[in-house]
C-alpha cells in the first residue's frame, strides 16, 4: 500500500438522543493510503455515513465524536477547532453528497456555484481564472463547458451529480468522501459516473472514500472494500479478494444479495432477520441472531477484529479463514 | 438580472399592465408641477374666481372643490407625495423585515430568540390604534413623521413571513453544502438564501407600500396626518369635511379613492411575474 495519508484509529461517534448515546460507529480504524479507493459497504443504518459525516465534522447538533483520533497531515481532526477545520474542509478533504438534485442551489447557474465554491478558499481569484478553471472541470467530468451558464433544472440527474463530482474537484483535494453518490441515479448513469470517478483518480491521484450500500458497485472498482455492520468494521482488505472468499458470514450475505455479473446465475439470497436495534445489541457477536453459522460462543465473546491469515485482511469472526 | 426581470414583467401580459399602471403613476408624480394645470392652492386665475364645487368639464377636468381649488390638480400633486410615503415607507419596511427574517431565520438560537421576541410584540400590537396613538403625540410636520411611524409599524408580518421561508431554505442541501464548502455565513443569507426568496421580498415590498398607502390616507382621513400637504388622503378629508356625499359632488372623493384602488391593482398585476423571477424553471425560454 502506497503511503498513509488518513489514519482512523478507534474512532467511536454517534449521536445522543433521548434514550441515550448511540454509537452508530464504534471503535473503527482504518488506514487509507495516498491514491487509493476505498469502499464502505452496509445496510441501511450500519453507521457508514456518520463515519463519513465523523471524518469532515459534519455531523448533526447532536452528534459528535466520543473518542478515537483522525489523522490527517500531522493534525487530529477530532480535536481541531471548527476554524481550523474549515481549512481543511473541501480544500483537503472533500465530499460529494449523495443527492446531488438537491446539492445545487436551484436558482443560480452553475457558474456562480462553482465560482463561490473557489471563492471561499481562495478569495483573491481573478474571475478571468476561476472562469477558465470551472470550463476545465466541466470538461473533466465530460459537461461542454457552454453548460456553465445553465441552472440546474436544465442538466439532467446525471450530470448534476459529475457537477458535483467537478465541484468536490475544484480545490485539487486529497481525498474525496462520496457519500451513495450514485444512489438516485439509474444503474446505466450509475457506470458511466463510476467509470468517470475511477478515471480522475488516476489523472488526479486524490484518495477516495466511496461510501454505499451496493456491493456490486464497488468490488470492481474498489482498492479495497470495507464491511461496517452495526457500527463495526466486520472485514477490511482487498476487494477482490474479499469478492471471491468473504470471511464474514455478513460480506457473504451481503454477496449473495446480488446476482454475479459473469458466470453462472445461481439463485439471489439476501440476509434473514432486521438490521440491529442500536439500543439491543447483543452480548457477543454482533452479527450473531442473523448469523446461519452461529454457534455457542458467538453468543458469548464478541470476536476481536484481527488479521487471520498472511495477507492482511482483517475480520471480526471466530470463523474467519476457517473452512464454513 | 435587471434587464431579465425587465423582461419578465414586458413578457407578461398581466404584468405589463400593473407596470404600465405603475409607470403612469411614477410620471404624473415626478412631473406633477408641469402635468396640473393650476396650483394646489389656486382658486383663481386672469379670468376670475373658479367657480365652487363646479363639475367636470371646462377649464376644470375634475371639478374643484368647496373652495373652488381644481380636483384635477390636486390629485396630480397628491400623487407625488402619496406615492413617495408609500415607496419610501415601504422600502424601509422591507429592508428591515428582510434584515430582521434573514438573520432571525438563519442564525436561529439566541439571536432567534431575541428577534423573535421583538417581531412578536410588534405582531401582537393593533397597529391602526398604535399609529394613531403616535401619531397624535408627534407634531406632523412634513411627511417624515408619518413615514417614520407607518414604517415602525409595517415590518412586522414581512419579517415572520420572510423568516419562515428562511428557516426551511437553511435546510436545503445546498445550504448545507455551501456550509461545508466554507462560504461565510453573509455569502450563505446572499447569495445562497436570498435569491431563493426574492419574489417573498418583492411581494413585501408591494404589500407593504399599499399598506402604506392604505395606512396615509386612512391616518389624514381620520385628521391626523399632515392636513396642510395635498396626497390622496387628505383629498378624502376635505371632501368627507365639507359634505362632498350630500352634495353629490362625486368628482371631489372618487378620483383620490379611484387612485388608491388603482395603485393596489397595478402592484397585484406585477406580482403575476415575481414568482417567474425568482424562479428560473417557470422562465420561458
Amino acid at each position: 500500500m502506497a503511503e498513509t495519508i488518513l489514519e482512523i484509529d478507534n474512532l467511536t461517534s454517534g449521536y445522543q438522543v433521548k434514550q441515550g448515546r448511540v454509537e452508530a460507529v464504534k471503535e473503527v480504524s482504518f488506514k487509507l493510503g495516498s491514491g487509493e479507493f476505498l469502499g464502505i459497504a452496509g445496510e441501511s443504518g450500519c453507521g457508514k455515513s456518520t463515519l463519513a459525516y465523523s471524518i469532515l465534522k459534519l455531523l448533526e447538533d447532536n452528534g459528535q465524536i466520543f473518542s478515537g483520533s483522525i489523522n490527517y497531515g500531522g493534525q487530529n481532526l477530532a480535536t481541531l477547532s471548527d476554524k481550523a477545520m474549515k481549512k481543511v474542509r473541501w480544500s483537503k478533504i472533500s465530499m460529494v453528497f449523495q443527492s446531488a438534485m438537491n446539492a445545487l442551489n436551484p436558482v443560480i447557474t452553475i457558474k456562480e456555484q462553482l465560482l463561490d465554491a473557489m471563492y471561499a478558499h481562495r478569495p483573491g481569484l481573478k474571475e478571468k481564472e476561476a472562469i477558465a478553471r470551472a470550463k476545465e472541470l466541466l470538461e473533466l467530468v465530460n459537461i461542454t463547458p457552454d453548460r456553465l451558464y445553465d441552472y440546474p433544472h436544465q442538466l439532467s440527474g446525471g450530470m448534476k451529480q459529475r457537477i458535483m463530482i467537478a465541484m468536490a474537484m475544484i480545490l485539487q483535494p486529497d481525498i474525496i468522501i462520496m457519500d451513495e453518490p450514485t444512489t438516485a441515479l439509474d444503474v446505466v448513469v450509475q457506470r458511466n459516473i463510476i467509470e468517470k470517478i475511477g478515471d480522475l483518480q488516476e489523472k488526479f491521484g486524490f484518495s477516495i472514500i466511496f461510501i454505499t450500500h451496493d456491493l456490486s458497485l464497488l468490488v470492481e472498482i474498489s482498492d479495497r472494500l470495507a464491511i461496517m455492520y452495526a457500527g463495526r468494521l466486520v472485514e477490511l482488505g482487498n476487494a477482490e479478494e474479499i469478492y471471491k472468499n468473504p470471511a464474514h458470514p455478513y460480506t457473504e450475505g451481503l454477496m449473495a444479495s446480488f446476482p454475479p455479473l459473469v458466470g453462472e446465475i445461481k439463485e439471489v439470497g439476501g440476509i434473514p432477520g432486521k438490521p440491529p436495534d442500536f439500543f439491543k445489541l447483543p452480548t457477543g457477536c454482533k452479527f450473531e441472531p442473523r448469523c446461519p453459522y452461529a454457534f455457542a460462543r458467538c453468543k458469548k465473546e464478541n470476536p476481536e477484529f484481527k488479521s487471520y491469515d498472511s495477507s492482511g485482511r482483517l475480520a471480526r469472526c471466530f470463523l474467519a479463514g476457517e473452512e464454513r | 438580472m435587471i434587464q431579465d426581470t425587465f423582461k419578465l414583467f414586458v413578457g407578461n401580459k398581466k404584468a405589463l399592465v400593473g407596470l404600465t399602471i405603475f409607470l403612469i403613476f411614477l410620471i404624473i408624480a415626478i412631473f406633477a408641477p408641469i402635468i396640473a394645470p393650476y396650483e394646489i392652492r389656486q382658486s383663481s386665475d386672469e379670468d376670475g374666481q373658479f367657480p365652487m364645487r363646479a363639475e367636470p368639464g371646462g377649464k376644470h377636468l375634475l371639478g374643484t372643490s368647496h373652495a373652488g381649488y381644481d380636483i384635477f390638480s390636486r390629485l396630480i400633486h397628491g400623487t407625488r407625495l402619496t406615492l413617495m410615503v408609500g415607496i419610501i415607507t415601504g422600502t424601509i419596511s422591507t429592508f428591515v423585515a428582510l434584515t430582521v427574517g434573514l438573520l432571525s431565520g438563519y442564525l436561529g438560537g439566541r439571536a432567534d430568540d431575541f428577534l423573535s421576541f421583538i417581531n412578536n410584540i410588534f405582531l401582537v400590537i393593533p397597529s391602526l390604534p398604535l399609529i394613531i396613538v403616535i401619531a397624535s403625540y408627534i407634531t406632523m410636520r412634513g411627511i417624515m413623521p408619518i413615514i417614520l411611524v407607518l414604517s415602525l409599524t409595517g415590518w412586522a408580518w414581512g419579517a415572520r413571513v420572510i423568516r419562515s421561508q428562511v428557516m426551511s431554505m437553511r435546510e436545503r442541501e445546498f445550504v448545507q453544502v455551501a456550509e461545508v464548502l466554507g462560504e461565510s455565513t453573509l455569502v450563505i443569507i446572499f447569495r445562497e438564501i436570498l435569491p431563493n426568496i426574492i419574489s417573498l421580498v418583492m411581494v413585501t415590498f408591494f404589500t407593504s407600500t399599499m399598506a402604506a398607502v392604505i395606512g396615509q390616507a386612512t391616518l389624514e382621513f381620520i385628521g391626523l396626518g399632515n392636513m396642510a400637504a395635498v396626497t390622496w388622503g387628505t383629498m378624502l378629508y376635505w371632501a368627507q369635511n365639507n359634505a362632498a356625499l350630500l352634495y353629490g359632488a362625486w368628482w371631489w372623493f372618487l378620483p383620490p379613492g379611484l387612485f388608491i384602488g388603482m395603485l393596489g391593482a397595478s402592484f397585484a398585476l406585477m406580482n403575476f411575474a415575481i414568482d417567474e423571477i425568482s424562479n428560473p424553471k417557470i422562465r420561458k425560454r
